[in-house]
């Protein structure tokens, strides 16, 4: 009797598909590229966009306001390797022929993802530092905007992994995911507003606007940890998760 | 009990019906060899039997396990190279190794992998990332994950394609080792292949079994094996 073997425990598939992935991002120049973008794009917004200097207000908000932006767009290019890749090298079919089930392998790559998200937003963390050096900032809302932001992060690379998943071109993925996020960042500045007059009532137009990534960031921004808003970043996130992994069970 | 069982397989992708209706059944010891011109479908019977598709109606067994029920358990049976053995080509094969022994939750992975690579012989390439390596060593590879395991049910789509005489003969040599504790099946377009290495032939035109007998009887149906072949899948 040749040694068939027990089925992996989720735990341990998740863990390798994470550390594989992760280590993923390192193996190539990009991820430094990348994470050299999002640190300077994100401290030169809050100087030269926001005023964050001139302002002479201890807090990062001119610094977090900027982030749905910089989500919308760079959560595409780090999200779009992930199913896309394995598309087209082919190797999603060891995947699926493996003894591993699609979601566990789908867990592990959205946290690989996030994480690596994670890791971008860390650099930026000076920032906090040189406020906390110039004035007194309170630490509380420093760190609730960071989770807001990290939460934004997860939302748009739940959205950047289903378009991922949809097609074998990183390119597509991600201007998919740009696209997608997008939408999700500018529909809170009520851009939409005029086209939907005529459709929906003021208070639905007001839910709609609800839906803008900013809006739901902003409450972290001033220290409120609020369950609606988790909600909703959560709700994207595990919609990504969820339908990701059903488009690849379903191909 | 046979270890491989495919039942009425039917498969269609939009119009195309690829896969019409194909049963066979497949015991330990036998080495399958499975012939047909391109497109016959026989890809998709082995994309079924391993899981990768869904059959539209029909069932496939590995091990005993049906593979839509219990899928996981059914592929902890099955070793399985696709065609053109894709790997992440940037990582080098012990990782790639390690990787597949950690997702089939193997004891012992490093050991495995070790072991593994001595038997497909890639230890002197084990440090090299996949994508640098020659096609015949990237077959290996393939061939490598597929084994790791040890499992009852090898699936090998078209194992020796686009390597040279010696590559082949090393890939044959392989199989042929392991060949008598497991049952295998080998998808091909060399009628040699089936003379040196498999116990039966099934070929496979239009998405439906044409023949399924032993290599001996198939040998005797004539001296031209292309000619027979061409009658056969006509």
């Amino acid at each position: 009797m040749s040694s068939s073997t027990p089925p992996t425990s989720a735990r341990k598939t998740i863990g390798a598909v994470f550390r594989r992935e992760f280590a993923g991002y390192f193996r190539t120049p990009l991820a430094y590229v990348f994470l050299a973008v999002f640190n300077a794009f994100a401290i030169s917004l809050a100087f030269f966009v926001g005023y964050i200097y001139e302002a002479g207000v201890a807090n990062l908000d001119r610094f977090f306001l900027y982030h749905p932006w910089l989500w919308a767009f760079l959560a595409p290019a780090a999200g779009a390797r992930l199913w896309a890749e394995e598309h087209r090298q082919g190797t999603i079919e060891l995947l699926l022929t493996w003894p591993v089930t699609v979601w566990q392998t789908a867990l592990g790559k959205f946290l690989a993802g996030w994480a690596f998200l994670a890791c971008a937003l860390l650099i930026t963390t000076p920032i906090a530092f040189t406020i906390g050096y110039l004035g007194d900032p309170d630490v509380g809302v420093i760190i609730s905007g960071y989770i807001g932001s990290l939460l934004c992060a997860g939302a748009c690379l739940g959205i950047a992994t289903i378009a991922s998943a949809l097609t074998r071109s990183q390119v597509i993925a991600f201007v998919v995911g740009f696209l997608a996020c997008f939408i999700l960042v500018i529909v809170g500045y009520g851009v939409f507003d005029e086209l939907l007059a005529g459709i929906l009532s003021p208070g639905a137009i007001e839910e709609v606007r609800r839906l803008g990534l900013w809006r739901n960031l902003e409450p972290f921004t001033l220290g409120l940890i609020d369950l609606r808003p988790c909600a909703y970043f959560l709700t994207l996130s595990f919609a990504g998760l969820g339908l990701s992994t059903l488009i690849i069970e379903r191909r | 009990m046979a270890l491989i069982e495919a039942q009425n397989l039917r498969k269609s992708y939009g119009s195309i019906q690829a896969v019409r209706g194909i049963s066979f059944q497949v015991d330990r010891g036998e080495v399958v060899g499975f012939l047909g011109p391109n497109g016959a479908g026989k890809s998709t019977t082995m994309k079924l039997l391993t899981g990768h598709l869904l059959p539209d109606s029909g069932s496939a067994k590995v091990g005993g396990f049906d593979i839509t029920e219990s899928p996981v358990a059914a592929k902890a049976h099955l070793g399985y190279s696709p065609e053109g053995a894709p790997a992440y080509g940037e990582m080098t094969v012990r990782e790639f190794l390690q990787f597949a022994a950690e997702l089939r939750g193997l004891s012992e992975p490093s050991v495995k992998v070790q072991n593994t690579l001595s038997l497909c012989r890639l230890t002197e390439v084990a440090q090299q990332t996949i994508e640098t390596l020659s096609k015949g060593y990237r077959m290996r590879v393939g061939f490598a994950q597929a084994v790791i395991h040890d499992p009852e049910v090898l699936i090998l789509d078209e194992p020796t394609d686009g390597l040279d005489p010696n590559q082949k003969f090393e890939v044959r040599r392989l199989l042929k080792e392991m060949a008598a504790r497991k049952a295998v099946i080998v998808s091909t377009h060399l009628l040699e292949e089936i003379e040196e290495l498999c116990t039966r032939v099934i070929i496979i035109a239009q998405g439906e079994v044409r023949c399924d007998e032993s290599k001996e009887k198939f040998l005797q149906r004539g001296s031209d094996l292309n000619q027979v072949f061409r009658q056969l899948t006509a």
